[in-house]
C-alpha cells in the first residue's frame, strides 16, 4: 500500500493505493487517524485500492468512529467496485459516508 | 477441471499477500469468473489472516509455517488449513453482529457469506488445526 495526502482548507485528503490488509493497516492508521484527531474534515480516495480485507474495513470503521467523536467527518470517495463489494457485505453502505 | 495444488508460508501477516497471489493463481487455472474469484481469494486470506491473528496471538516472529490446499473435483472447491497455533474450539469461533458496529469481527463472518461451509476436522494430519471450507462451483 502507498498514499498520497493533500491538504485544502480544513480538508485533508488521503488518496490509498494498493492492497490494504492486516500488514499494512497499522500504517494506515498512522495516516489517517491523527488528521481525523486533528478535527480536520478527511476524505479517503479508494479509487485505486484493488483489494480490501476485513482488516481494511475496520480502518475505515475506527476512522469513522474517531471521527464523530472530534466532531468531524471522514468521507469515503470513489471506492472502487471490489472494496464497494466487501463494504457492502458487512453491511456498511448505510454507515460509513460514501460518495 | 479437478485440480489440487497446496503451498506452505509462513504464518506472518507479511505472507498474506502471497497467499492472496497463490489463490489467484489456482483459481485463474479453473477459469473462474472474475467476481467468484474475488469473493474466494478474499475468504482465503481471511481464513489464513485468522490463524496468525488468533492462532499465533502473543507469539511473535515464529517460524511456523501454515499450509493451504486448493481443491477441485467435480464442482466442488475445497480448501484445506492447516496450522500448528492454538487449538481452536470450533464452538468459540464467531463473528461479531453486524448491527454492532466497530472495528474487527468481520472475517468469519466474510467467510460464512461467501463458503458454503467452514468445518474444522479431527482429522488433523500432524497439524493441531484443519479447517475445510467448501463450495460447489456452479
Amino acid at each position: 500500500m502507498t498514499y498520497k495526502v493533500t491538504e485544502e482548507g480544513n480538508v485533508s485528503t488521503v488518496f490509498l493505493n494498493g492492497e490494504i490488509d492486516m500488514d499494512v493497516t497499522e500504517k494506515a492508521k498512522e495516516v489517517i487517524l491523527p488528521l481525523v484527531e486533528s478535527g480536520k474534515e478527511v476524505h479517503l480516495n479508494l479509487k485505486d485500492v484493488s483489494y480490501m480485507d476485513s482488516s481494511g474495513i475496520s480502518v475505515l470503521i475506527e476512522s469513522h468512529q474517531k471521527a464523530l467523536e472530534n466532531n468531524t467527518k471522514v468521507i469515503v470517495k470513489e471506492v472502487s467496485k471490489s472494496v464497494l463489494k466487501v463494504i457492502m457485505m458487512a453491511k456498511l453502505e448505510q454507515i460509513l459516508n460514501l460518495e | 477441471m479437478n485440480i489440487e495444488e497446496s503451498k506452505d508460508f509462513l504464518v506472518s501477516t507479511a505472507s498474506l499477500k502471497e497467499v492472496r497471489v497463490f489463490s489467484r493463481e489456482v483459481f485463474e487455472k479453473l477459469k473462474l469468473e472474475q467476481d467468484l474469484k474475488d469473493e474466494l481469494v478474499l475468504a482465503i486470506a481471511e481464513a489464513a489472516q485468522n490463524i496468525v491473528k488468533h492462532g499465533y496471538k502473543g507469539v511473535d516472529n515464529t517460524t511456523d509455517r501454515m499450509q493451504i490446499k486448493i481443491s477441485m473435483k467435480d464442482s466442488e472447491l475445497e480448501i484445506g488449513f492447516f496450522d500448528k497455533g492454538k487449538a481452536v474450539v470450533p464452538g468459540n469461533v464467531q463473528h461479531r453482529k453486524l448491527d454492532d458496529i466497530k472495528p474487527g469481527g468481520l472475517g468469519t463472518f466474510f467467510i460464512k457469506q461467501i463458503m458454503d461451509a467452514a468445518v474444522f476436522k479431527k482429522d488433523k494430519k500432524g497439524w493441531v488445526n484443519h479447517l475445510v471450507l467448501t463450495k460447489k462451483i456452479n
